[in-house]
């Protein structure tokens, strides 16, 4: 297992910067710097922070024929609509497997006469693989190594981005565009994974230190590590791969039904033909056993991933698997599974913290409005 | 003041023990969201675990540093965790200890030797 860790291509960055630099799938990744995980979460949700985000893998399907050959390729891996995605446009999308759980969740974008991929670091490696297993045919996967990711996120992103770009101002939630910035092609999506505003921005790793430096010299913007990343994403309700979603959980049960378009639905232009097929069909149609939920504890001790949920009646019926202090709501969140029957909002459960059964409610998701400029 | 090896302070006031964590571990563990006391009158044995601490990150402990009963608690940090950041060394003392003797100090370090130690 002692596998040696990748370097960000930012590395001397976030040190120089006071990172304070962990083991995070498979990379030397900064978990926070100076100011600590809360001040670096708040700053996000009121101005913006900077997130590099490299270790995540990007990759180009370049269609060998016809672009909608591999899309409709890359749909047969998903029970997603990749054919409507207009070109400009990016997507969530989730790999399933034979048995309807999730192998991983990724964003794609519609690039006129190709498709980018961003998917997770943890499953990068097996993703490729997946890809060049199931696209060989139409699509060369190529994927591509010598590009940093940063993300801008928070409500000042835009101001901020667009002192040194200015075409991103036109942009709306997942529109994904190449634009430049001091003669380097910068690919540039309006996303992120923190429920605000910002974006997502793939740039040469040669020029990816001056441009996360011009970045930073704005006084809007602070360095974000991957604490204040996580606690911004809960309170955002959004999944973590290998914790919320996983190759036994359903894009159904993780109630991500939102991300399986009409097109493939029962009755839809192109109905199932995706791996799982048959349970996700089902529970779209009768409900899922279980049912991903947002959880807030009643007291202020954090309920984190593995506390055991249980019924009023000590039935046990599921577990956390985010869950910690939101900053921006002043109190403990979580996410976990419970059975459909105790998913309601509002159903009072109990959780298990060091051997005591404490009360906790089911709760609406997200925890924090997001702020998408749609 | 003495310290332990568990990033502890202990000052003496009276007969009690006052214990608390230091600058070190409050910056070590990060801003604080949760701090669960112990009950007062509570007999204890060094090494129990007697506090849980949480922060934005995760949760961890505190032990009583030496036998004895715990005779006042913070009740402050329930409502104001953050105080173990802002104040480590001074509001945000965790519980008082009454010990038989409180020669048990003298095996713990000195400020000089605790500062060796986390260097």
């Amino acid at each position: 297992m002692a596998e040696e860790l990748h370097r960000l291509g930012l590395h001397d960055l976030h040190v120089a910067r006071g990172g304070k630099i962990v083991p995070f799938a498979g990379y030397e990744m900064p978990v926070q710097y100076a100011p600590g995980v809360m001040k670096e979460h708040l700053h996000t949700r009121s101005a913006a922070g900077l997130f590099d985000v490299s270790h995540m893998g990007q990759v180009i399907l370049r269609p060998r024929g016809t672009y909608e050959a591999t899309a409709l390729a890359f749909e047969a891996m998903m029970p997603v609509d990749v054919l409507g995605v207009a070109v400009g446009r990016q997507r969530y999308g989730l790999f399933t497997n034979e048995t309807g759980g999730i192998l991983d969740d990724l964003m794609f974008a519609n690039r006129g006469n190709h498709l980018f991929v961003v998917v997770n670091a943890a499953c990068k490696a097996q993703d490729i693989a997946h890809l060049q297993a199931h696209l060989a045919v139409t699509t060369e996967v190529i994927p591509v190594t010598d590009r940093a990711l940063l993300a801008l996120q928070g409500p000042l992103a835009e101001a901020v981005l667009a002192r040194l770009v200015p075409g991103v101002v036109a942009m709306r939630f997942m529109d994904s565009l190449v634009l430049s910035w001091q003669g380097s092609e910068l690919w540039i999506s309006r996303s992120g994974y923190t429920g605000e505003d910002g974006f997502e921005i793939s740039i040469p790793n040669a020029q990816a230190e001056t441009f996360a430096t011009a970045l930073l010299e704005q006084p809007e913007v602070m360095l974000i590590g991957l604490g204040a990343r996580d606690s911004l994403r809960l309170e955002a309700g959004l999944c973590l791969y290998g914790h919320d979603i996983d190759k036994t959980t359903s894009p159904v049960e993780a109630g991500l039904t939102w991300a399986i378009q009409k097109a493939r639905r029962e009755g839809g232009a192109r109905a199932g033909g995706f791996p799982g097929e048959d349970r996700i069909m089902y529970e779209l149609a009768n409900g899922p056993d279980r049912k991903r939920v947002g959880l807030r504890p009643e007291g202020r001790a954090p309920m984190r991933e593995g506390t055991a949920l249980f019924a009023p009646d000590a039935t046990p019926l599921g577990s956390v698997t985010s869950g910690g202090f939101g900053p921006s709501i002043e109190a403990p969140i979580a996410m976990g599974y419970v059975a459909a029957a105790f998913a309601a909002l509002g159903a009072a459960l109990m959780g298990d913290v060091r051997g005591k059964h404490l009360p906790v409610a089911v709760t609406e998701l997200p925890f924090q409005p997001t702020t998408y400029k749609r | 003041m003495k310290y332990t090896e568990d990033h502890e302070w202990l000052r003496i006031e009276g007969d009690l023990i006052v214990v608390g964590i230091t600058e070190h571990a409050a910056t070590q563990l990060g801003d604080v969201v949760f701090v669960e006391l112990p009950e007062v009158e509570t007999m204890v044995a060094a090494g129990d675990e007697v506090v849980v601490i949480e922060s934005v990150k995760a949760a961890s402990d505190i032990s009583a540093p030496v036998d004895g009963e715990i005779v006042a608690v913070n009740d402050a940090l329930v409502d104001t965790p953050a105080l173990v950041n802002e104040d480590p060394t001074g509001a945000a003392w965790f519980f008082k200890i009454k010990v038989d003797d409180l020669s048990v100090l003298d095996q713990f370090m000195d400020e000089d030797e605790y500062n060796d130690l986390i260097g």
